[in-house]
């Protein structure tokens, strides 16, 4: 148990750097979304299912899908506006 | 350089003589979770201390945060509302269809199937809140998860008859109002708003712990449709083309 959690902490700081080194914002959106997963799993080995059964979907689906959702919108604008001034 | 060895020094040395006075990993003093530990089943016939606290002992402070996400998807859906000059021009090449481009029929397939049993998993996870971890929250979001599956699946309109706006909504409301309702049986059946009024039946089994499986149930159809609702306001704005 307490190997598990170590792993965990190690995987989580990683997970957490890589978040911020990944610029692309799509790209962000899905490591964000594994980096979730991993706290939800820290929390389970916590002994805290209460709290890793909501970060599992709010962090590994809800906010990846609006993250995603909001940046097709902003690019169907761009491609628009860009195919308006041509 | 030097101002900031200046500064980083002795920031680096208090760092470390705070870490060095921290209590042991685990070593937990909390004396409310403790007693709350030791007489929640014999006093709420509840399992899940977790729940009985949310649902129960602080069921006022769940019911500030279940209208906190009440007034966002409600701010949300104000803010992405249909503007005035703006009109639905057409509904984008792919929406009503698949719209991700490579997905295999297998992918669809799969996750058309798993819809079911992800709705079976909120129903048994909002139901047994009181019993083992879990409860209205965690329910509705996995409930909300199952209606993104069929979107995920390939079909926008699909998802879209599935959860008609006003039906939604009306959930939505319903839930939040119905939590409030519970509270005020509280103050109606018993002494004070959220008191446990209900028989409390024998601990672990599926009607036990009084009002809590009702909180519970309430709260999940609340998160449910504020998720839904959510995704599907941002889904129109990604999906369906606004022009003026």
């Amino acid at each position: 148990m307490e190997a598990l959690r170590a792993v965990l902490l190690v995987l989580l700081a990683l997970g957490g750097l890589a978040v911020v080194l990944t610029r692309e914002p799509l790209r962000q959106a899905l490591v964000l979304g594994v980096y979730g997963l991993l706290l939800a799993l820290l929390f389970f080995v916590l002994q805290a299912p209460d709290v890793a059964l909501s970060q599992i979907v709010v962090s590994t689906v809800g906010l990846p899908v609006m993250i995603l959702l909001a940046l097709a919108k902003v690019r169907a604008h761009d491609h628009r506006k860009r195919r308006g001034e041509q | 350089m030097c101002v900031f060895a200046g500064g980083a020094l002795p920031l680096a040395s208090l760092l470390v003589w705070g870490l060095s006075g921290l209590p042991a990993f685990g070593d937990f003093h909390g004396a409310y979770a403790l007693l709350v530990d030791r007489i929640v089943v014999a006093q709420r016939h509840a399992t899940d201390a977790v729940t009985a606290v949310n649902f129960d002992y602080r069921a006022l402070d769940t019911l500030g945060e279940e209208f906190i996400l009440f007034t966002s998807v409600a701010g949300l859906a104000v803010l992405l509302r249909e503007q005035r000059g703006e009109r639905l021009r057409a509904i984008t090449r792919g929406a009503g269809e698949h719209h991700f481009q490579g997905a295999s029929y297998a992918l669809r397939a799969l996750t058309l199937v798993l819809v079911g049993p992800v709705l079976v998993v909120s129903a048994y996870i909002d139901a047994h809140g009181a019993i083992t971890p879990g409860g209205g929250f965690q329910g509705g979001v996995v409930g909300a998860a199952a209606l993104l599956l069929v979107f995920l699946g390939g079909s926008y309109l699909a998802m879209r008859r599935l959860s008609p706006h006003a039906l939604v909504e009306a959930a939505e409301a319903a839930g939040a109002g119905g939590y409030a309702l519970v509270g005020l049986g509280g103050m109606v059946f018993a002494a004070a708003y959220f008191q446990n009024f209900l028989g409390l039946g024998t601990p672990a089994t599926l009607i036990s712990a009084g009002t809590i499986p009702l909180s519970s149930l309430a709260v999940g159809l609340e998160v449910s449709g504020a998720f839904v609702l959510l995704w599907a306001e941002f889904l129109d704005q990604a999906l369906v083309v606004r022009g003026r």
